[in-house]
């Protein structure tokens, strides 16, 4: 049985987009993949296992993606990044969006007691993410492209663990923090250009990185959800979005929170 | 954080629950890890939409599979797909319909997984002419406690294959389906209305629709004497050209908490007079999308809530046609004395496709299903009847809809389950099998 090219692709917001995926087994990256591949989009999905990113290519070629490529590498080693960053959009040509949406939540314990999991929290959340986005914006700015009058997006998976420390998560929410930090100095950089940075900040997500949580609660969000709001802030080119718009009330509050009362609470 | 050990689990009728280690696996490797992991019996577990304990497993492993849904090859030209376990119905028409491609046979909600609705070898409004999902699978990949996968078919493995199919699940891990699907040219539904004014108009009806592959039944369960199987009759089949439109994600409704269960039987008796009474003896035909015709309950997201904290029990059972008219004539008396009913019974024609399934549940015949709000020891002594009924008439109860069928009950009306206990992988169990089994592994 073979994959055949398909009857029906709907033309829509990612119709011949080519979109650079970085974490592609993440499920919210998975849910975004889907949606484009569905409007015909190209896509070069990067992952660590190969088996894994095969059978999500045959998924969205199915789904009626134009072309999917792979690319079976750790993001979150980052020695000879230019290099293996240049082969990643060798693959499909310089993508219209790069989707920055790999990521881990590791447990807060277990990195209060060991340097080494507080510095792999940081360096696969942060470090890494940040060279990756440092690459990602200079192909995008190659001097032909900025004059093509094309838009490009960066969209970069933040979280709300990142608006403010917080006892139970602040190595996670620090790199995250960081993150936001770089995209907002970034698209400070791009002002003005063809290309735009977007930051998603979802909330409580149902995905496997949160499987061990109670997941039964009102502000938890599916991975298509997330993946929705993502389209949306890309084709209105919005610089900050929480997913679902519930959180920015929610973390606005987080954020004021005068010390003395915050710092009763267990969040 | 949840006890590794103890995840609680319900079902969709809310009166059986199990507390099981949990799993989700999204991606293969991952699903056979997990198996190969577990110390104790392991099943797996879909969307949870049966209604008792078949996707249950007390003391064990629980393998969800809702992250296990992606499509592992498509030809769209043929009409071919084949999927992992845990896509469900629904989001593969979501795909499939833009493609001039529709499921073969679809349960009435589409939150089933592929998976699911192979080892419960589920059948739809279209059953007199298309017979069970289970004609319509081309391969399984079928998971074995022992490490191996197997892929097996009508032609592969074909004994095995046929303990799968309807096997509710016992024999491995159903970890990818390949299926037919039928071409449609549209999305639409042609639909009809009919009224019956009582259960010698159903039959006739039934009969006179054969060239409409959609059919079923809604009957007043209440109704008694002369109106006594008073209903409405719909049947339907696929437009022909128009849009190929997918159904809208979006739930109309949700019901948010327990309702109380006392408003459920007369809000449904007014509904439903309301509905008879508007309906012109003979409707004409309305064009509608096919999610209107086949899932009018999905719109409504929890509405098993609607039956209170307890709880509900489906009774859904068959009877051979010779012996149909006066079983279902017997049932209807049973519910409509009782009262107990949620009021509406649902009824339908099954035809002589024979499923390849050994525990597959439909024959020709006809099907009676009624939801029967959980009231304790009389509603358990209610279904208990009307089983007996069922098996006198050489008829048999639905294991996917089922929490009370004794063990003597399952074995008279699959005489053949030990060919597929034979067939079961050690490494799996489930509350069911060892309900109607005996077995306390």
């Amino acid at each position: 049985m073979s994959s055949q090219i398909p009857a029906a692709a709907a033309p829509g917001p990612g119709a011949g987009k080519t979109v650079l995926v970085l974490g592609a087994t993440s499920a919210i990256a998975n849910a975004y993949a889907r949606q484009r591949a569905a409007a015909g989009a190209r896509l070069v999905l990067v992952g660590r296992q190969q088996a894994r990113l095969d059978a999500i290519a045959a998924d969205l070629r199915a789904r009626g993606a134009g072309d999917v490529a792979t690319v079976a590498t750790d993001l979150a080693d980052m020695a000879d990044a230019e290099p293996r960053f240049a082969g990643m959009i060798a693959r499909l040509g310089t993508p219209d969006e790069v989707l920055l949406a790999y990521g881990v939540l590791g447990e807060q314990a277990a990195a209060q007691d060991s340097a080494e999991e507080t510095r792999r929290l940081i360096d696969v959340n942060f470090t890494s993410a940040a060279l990756w986005l440092q690459l990602a914006a200079k192909a995008l700015t190659e001097p032909q492209l900025m004059a093509d009058g094309r838009s490009r997006t960066l969209v970069v998976i933040g979280s709300v663990a990142g608006d403010r420390g917080r006892q139970s998560n602040y190595v996670y929410g620090a790199a995250k923090a960081g993150l936001d930090a770089f995209a907002e100095g970034l698209a400070h950089r791009l002002h003005g250009t063809n290309v735009k940075v977007v930051t998603v900040k979802p909330g409580f997500v149902d995905t496997p990185m949160t499987a061990h949580l109670d997941r039964s609660g009102p502000l938890w969000a599916k991975p298509e959800a997330i993946a929705g709001a993502i389209d949306r802030a890309v084709a209105k080119g919005q610089r900050i979005v929480y997913a679902p718009w519930f959180w920015r009330p929610i973390m606005t509050a987080v954020r004021f929170a005068p010390r003395p009362l915050f710092y009763k609470t267990k969040l | 954080m949840t006890d590794p050990f103890g995840t609680a689990t319900t079902s969709w009728g809310r009166v059986s629950h199990a507390r099981s280690r949990v799993a989700e696996p999204a991606h293969l490797d991952e699903l056979a890890h997990a198996f190969r992991a577990g110390d104790v019996h392991a099943l797996a577990h879909g969307m949870g939409r049966s209604y008792g304990d078949v996707c249950l497993n007390g003391g064990g492993h629980l393998l969800r599979t809702a992250r296990l849904d992606r499509i592992i090859a498509a030809d769209w030209s043929t009409g071919v797909v084949r999927a992992e376990a845990g896509l469900t119905v629904g989001g593969l028409l979501s795909v499939c319909v833009p493609r001039g491609w529709f499921v073969p046979v679809t349960p009435g909600t589409k939150f089933v997984t592929l998976g699911g609705a192979v080892a419960n070898d589920v059948h739809g409004k279209n059953h007199h002419g298309m017979g069970t999902v289970g004609c319509h699978v081309r391969a399984l990949g079928l998971m074995r406690g022992d490490g191996e996968t197997l892929e097996i078919g009508p032609g592969s493995r074909p004994h095995l294959f046929a303990a799968t199919v309807g096997g509710l699940g016992l024999t491995g891990l159903i970890a990818w389906v390949e299926i037919q699907l039928q071409p449609v040219s549209s999305s639409d539904f042609e639909a009809q209305t009919l009224r019956l004014p009582d259960l010698d108009g159903f039959f006739r009806t039934a009969e006179d629709s054969h060239d409409w592959p959609y059919t079923v039944a809604w009957v007043d369960c209440l109704a008694a004497g002369r109106r006594l199987g008073r209903g409405l009759f719909n049947r339907g089949r696929h437009a022909s050209g128009g849009p190929l439109v997918p159904h809208g994600e979006k739930a109309r409704l949700k019901v948010p908490r327990d309702a109380p269960s006392a408003l459920l039987g007369p809000l449904t008796v007014r509904l439903f007079n309301a509905a008879y009474s508007r309906q012109p003896a003979g409707g004409a035909a309305a064009r509608v999308p096919y999610g209107k015709f086949l899932y009018p309950l999905d719109g409504i997201t929890d509405w098993n809530k609607l039956y209170g904290g307890r709880g509900f029990f489906q009774h859904q059972s068959v009877v051979p046609m010779a012996a149909a008219p006066r079983a279902l004539q017997k049932l209807l008396e049973l519910t409509s004395a009782e009262g107990q009913g949620s009021f509406l019974v649902v009824l339908k024609l099954f035809g002589p496709r024979a499923s390849p399934g050994i525990l597959s549940f439909p024959r020709e015949g006809a099907t009676f299903a009624l939801d029967l709000p959980n009231r304790g020891p009389g509603t358990l002594r209610l279904l208990d009847r009307m089983a007996e009924v069922v098996l006198a008439a050489g008829g048999r109860l639905y294991p996917a809809k089922d929490a009370t069928m004794t063990a003597e009950q399952f074995r008279a009306g699959f005489p053949r389950w030990r060919e597929v206990e034979s067939y079961r992988d050690p490494a799996i169990s489930s509350d069911f099998w060892r309900r109607v089994t005996g077995d306390t592994a």
